[in-house]
């Protein structure tokens, strides 16, 4: 467990460089996959994979519903295709993803680089904050979003070996480092990474590292916090999130997204059936964003660690009182 | 060759059973989509029992030829056309869209492994055709792949997005079908969005363009064989076709488009238009097939 999230600076450590990396690493071992580009191999870090590997790699132009679709039919001519855009454009080819991949249950791994508000200055167009509550929606998608480089690297590695549709999200800018070398990504398995029995703060994506300032912040306060990574959104992790449950009483989420439909929606449809408890979302708060560098635009929408660590206070006083009513109510109670 | 196709293979007469069979199954349905699929099967009979290399026994085997059915809701065509073809038993077209069993409203691959992909959202059966033809020719395997449009899914974009990409690949391997009946849903494509000039708008997105009579075998064979032989182009067939063919009051009629519930009197006419006798009833109407009675009452 590494409790200081490391400021990686240059974009050349950005999540998308990641995965751009990772496709080389792979394309090297594994012959059976392609990458399919709209033009946008240089913000989505393909690039990498087109000049090593120009024969695997396919451009179909700013024409996002077609490239989504023919993955479909490469697919099932035995060839697994990488399709990769921004975030935003896979929500432009959602009803394609929906019929020609899912519906039809081809082997397509979807990788969107530029998610939420960490997209910064190009603003609101390009910032998705919908794409893992819609991709989440669809049957049988499995939804990633891992939470720095080397995970990433290990995800990519792991929807490549899942056979089934995949949505997994990047990211544009330069990302914290969280994991060493001992880490291990689990497809549909989350990691506690900071151990407390408060309150659990679960995070994917830019956030975890939030999150992690977040404990840090609650732990000066003498305040117990875990730290949840959830990189895989759906199947979500349930025995863990019961287990958190148990031994903490009481949550937060965190995600770089709306807080309707994503991270935060899926913890409280599992929460709210096996173990209900005080849950407070930290998100986008049902609007979109705007230009503006992403840690501002993060301090704005209220998504850093400090806001976070509000969301944990407001989850313990809610625990506090749910105890103190079930206290009351108890025949026992003196 | 042609000639001797004809002598192998009576395209007339599988086509009018595959009708009887649309009709049939749209009538057990209670809904459908009569008009498209009448006007589409003479080129889909073609297309099973001369073009398409397939094996009926192994209908996963890996050096087939493709067909996608992109304008979806015609999928009675495809399911009578693959019963007559050995794909599958007849039977299965009695639960077409019924709970529960395997004939979905349109194409699915997850319930009828046979059928190569789901369509049903009219544009993306082209482009998946599109990615299916690069993934053989990127792995050197020699299969075709065969798609059909409607004329009103040409009002897709995304159409247009695949227009641009196939010449751009190069998919020779890849031969498209319009099934241009000039009617849509509502109404005459020209009233809803008009498509003309057609087919010069193929050929500036260097496409091979052939026209043909779409219910006429010698043009239908003529055009299949030319477009096997073309090289670094894919080609489209302008397939000039007569909604609800052969049904004489479905015949140029948007209104039986879809979906349509078939009243007794309404079957028993088409059929009999189409040539089928009492002895060919399938057994679900249970004898009632009397010519000119209608057993409504209405």
């Amino acid at each position: 467990m590494n409790n200081r999230p490391q400021l990686i600076g240059s974009s050349g450590d950005s999540l998308r460089e990641a995965f751009g990396r990772a496709l080389v690493r792979l394309g090297e071992r594994r012959h059976d996959f392609v990458v399919l580009d709209a033009d946008i191999a240089d913000g989505t870090g393909t690039h990498h994979f087109k000049k090593k590997y120009p024969q695997r790699f396919f451009q179909f132009g700013i024409a996002e519903q077609n490239m989504m679709a023919v993955a479909g039919g490469l697919a099932s001519v035995g060839v697994i295709p990488f399709v990769t855009t921004f975030a935003v454009f896979c929500m432009r080819a959602l009803e394609q993803a929906r019929l020609s991949v899912a519906y039809a249950r081809r082997n397509v791994k979807i990788v969107a680089s530029h998610p939420g508000l960490d997209v910064g200055p190009d603003g609101a167009s390009a910032q998705a904050l919908e794409d893992l509550a819609v991709f989440r929606a669809i049957p049988g998608m499995v939804v990633v979003s891992p939470a720095d480089p080397l995970e990433v690297d290990q995800a990519t590695e792991a929807i490549l070996n899942y056979e089934g549709p995949v949505y997994m999200r990047t990211g544009r800018s330069a990302a914290k480092r969280i994991f060493d070398a001992g880490h291990r990504f689990e497809l549909g398995k989350g990691q506690i990474l900071r151990d407390g029995g408060d309150v659990t703060i679960v995070a994917c994506g830019v956030e975890v590292a939030r999150a992690l300032e977040a404990g840090a912040i609650m732990e000066q306060e003498g305040i117990s916090t875990r730290v949840v990574n959830m990189p895989t959104i759906k199947p979500i992790d349930v025995e863990l999130l019961i287990q958190c449950a148990e031994e903490t009483g009481c949550f937060v989420t965190a995600e770089d997204h709306n807080v309707h439909g994503g991270l935060g929606s899926a913890v409280a449809e599992v929460l709210a059936q096996a173990c209900p408890c005080p849950i407070e979302f930290v998100g986008v708060r049902d609007s979109f964003g705007e230009s503006g560098e992403p840690e501002e635009l993060a301090e704005k929408y209220q998504l850093t660690g400090p806001w976070i660590a509000e969301a944990a206070r407001r989850a313990l006083g809610r625990k506090a009182t749910q105890e103190r009513l079930i206290r009351m109510s108890s025949p026992l109670a003196i | 060759m042609i000639a001797e196709v004809k002598d192998r293979v009576d395209f007339r007469a599988i086509a009018s059973k595959a009708r009887q069979l649309i009709i049939q199954m749209i009538y057990e349905a209670e809904s459908g989509h009569p008009g498209g699929s009448l006007s589409a099967i003479d080129v889909l009979t073609y297309l099973y029992f001369q073009e398409l290399r397939l094996d009926p026994a192994r209908p996963d085997w890996e050096g087939r030829d493709r067909f996608i059915l992109s304008k979806g809701h015609a999928c009675p065509a495809l399911y009578a056309i693959a019963v007559e073809r050995g794909l599958m038993p007849v039977d299965l077209l009695w639960g077409f869209r019924k709970t529960g069993r395997p004939l979905q409203g349109h194409p699915h691959v997850g319930s009828t492994p046979w059928v190569e992909t789901s369509t049903g959202s009219l544009g993306q059966g082209f482009s998946v055709a599109i990615g299916m033809a690069l993934g053989l020719r990127h792995q050197t395997l020699p299969a075709r792949v065969y798609v059909m449009l409607g004329d009103g899914e040409l009002q897709e974009g995304e159409v247009w997005e695949g227009a641009m990409c196939a010449p751009h690949y190069r998919l020779d391997n890849l031969c498209v079908i319009i099934d241009y009946n000039q009617m849509q849903s509502d109404d005459l494509t020209k009233n809803i969005m008009g498509l003309e000039p057609l087919k010069p708008k193929w050929e500036s997105f260097n496409w091979k363009v052939i026209e043909i009579d779409g219910h006429d075998y010698a043009q239908i064979a003529s055009a299949f064989d030319q477009a096997k032989h073309i090289v670094g182009t894919p080609t489209v067939i302008l397939a000039h076709t007569i909604k609800g063919k052969g049904v004489s009051f479905m015949e140029n009629s948007p209104c039986w488009h879809g979906s349509v519930k078939l009243r007794e009197e309404e079957l028993i006419r088409a059929l009999q238009d189409l040539g089928a006798d009492a002895s060919e009833m399938p057994p679900y109407l249970n004898g009632s097939f009397k010519q000119g009675e209608d057993q409504h009452g209405q």
